[in-house]
């Protein structure tokens, strides 16, 4: 009963703090000093016409390296957690996959490749980037692990492909130093047209590794949890 | 009647996933409604955090056809909690997994998912 009434005021505190934010809160009518700035140079320096990523690519390209560190650390250490140590011999009884199921992943998981692939090269054009590409072809793997349960997913090769891109990434990051403004700078490509594939400098070519990177991590993240169920 | 503004609306629905998150972690004794609050509650900061970067009848930070260059600054919301909700949105992801995976080690030791049944570490 005290922990119940603990509970209670708590979260009336939580209440409480929150209602002081709503209340203040009229909703913005123009963008503060940054934001006015990105909106307004934005597509001169950067050359992406989705400023978000602009922001997240260049503006802020560190963060996005740290970010990309830490989901990479937290795949690592769930590999660590759930790495095998016995080789089980006995599998799981599973009931057979269905017909619809089975088929359907044939047909859509190389779409769902392909579209995860499109929505990281156009992330500086439209909606999009590496992190939500990445997060649609760790889809598309979750969607081959349902139609079939026990099928290996080979993490030689997602370790690769993610130490390639992440590689690539800071490379890509030093060059901007070596050849133009500063760390991740994306004028060490040209900027091209403004609202084409080939423009905003090197910032499809970043995407590209960030999705392809976040993709891996991902992919691990899931074979793991998914190796790791047929033990238990 | 005056109309309630969307991002009055965003705000209040993030709040409110805010706190049934709280209410999930501290009540629940299930290892996993307790991630599943954790992941509620991080989704109240998200929405939270959009939502006060939203600019009134304004679009997406996305210029084109719609949003020309020279007028983007009278057009769009702010891309800066956008960008910053992307990245926690992410890292979130990542927390998530490893508490899920830490909840498979702890339900392989014991066969137990009831946080009553770790009592190690209580005082």
């Amino acid at each position: 009963m005290v922990k119940n009434s603990f509970i209670f005021v708590l979260l009336l505190g939580f209440v409480f703090l929150f209602f002081n934010l709503f209340a203040d809160f009229s909703g913005n009518t123009e963008l503060n000093g940054l934001a006015g700035h990105y909106a307004e140079s934005a597509h001169k320096e950067v050359g992406a016409a989705n400023l978000v990523t602009a922001v997240i690519v260049t503006y802020r390209g560190l963060d996005t390296l740290g970010e990309v560190t830490i989901l990479f650390l937290s795949a690592a250490i769930v590999s660590f957690l759930l790495k095998i140590e016995t080789a089980s011999t006995e599998n799981r009884k599973l009931r057979a996959t269905s017909e619809i199921l089975d088929t359907a992943s044939k047909i859509l998981v190389p779409v769902i490749f392909i579209f995860g692939i499109y929505v990281f090269i156009n992330g500086h054009l439209t909606p999009g980037g590496g992190f939500q590409g990445g997060a649609i072809i760790a889809s598309g793997l979750v969607l081959i692990l349902l139609a079939k349960p026990l099928r290996q997913i080979s993490q030689r090769l997602i370790s690769i492909i993610e130490s390639i891109s992440g590689l690539s990434f800071v490379l890509l990051g030093v060059a901007g130093i070596l050849f133009a403004a500063g760390f991740l700078d994306n004028k060490i490509l040209s900027l091209g047209k403004f609202g084409t594939i080939f423009s905003a400098g090197a910032i499809p070519v970043i995407y590209i590794f960030v999705g392809l990177k976040v993709g891996a991590e991902l992919s691990s993240i899931i074979a793991n949890l998914q190796e790791n169920q047929k033990e238990a | 009647m005056e109309k309630i503004s969307l991002e009055i609306v965003t705000l209040i629905t993030g709040i409110i996933l805010l706190l049934i998150g709280i209410w999930g972690l501290l009540t629940q004794k299930n290892l996993i409604k307790m991630v599943i609050g954790f992941a509620l509650f991080d989704t109240g900061i998200h929405i939270i955090m959009v939502s006060i970067g939203y600019v009134k009848n304004r679009t997406a930070p996305i210029l084109d056809q719609a949003v020309k260059t020279n007028e983007a600054a009278e057009k769009i919301v702010d891309p800066v909690p956008q960008a910053l909700v992307l990245t926690a949105i992410v890292i979130g992801l990542g927390i998530t997994a490893l508490m899920l995976a830490y909840v498979l080690k702890m339900y392989q030791k014991k066969k137990s998912l009831e946080i009553n049944h770790y009592n190690e570490l209580k005082w």
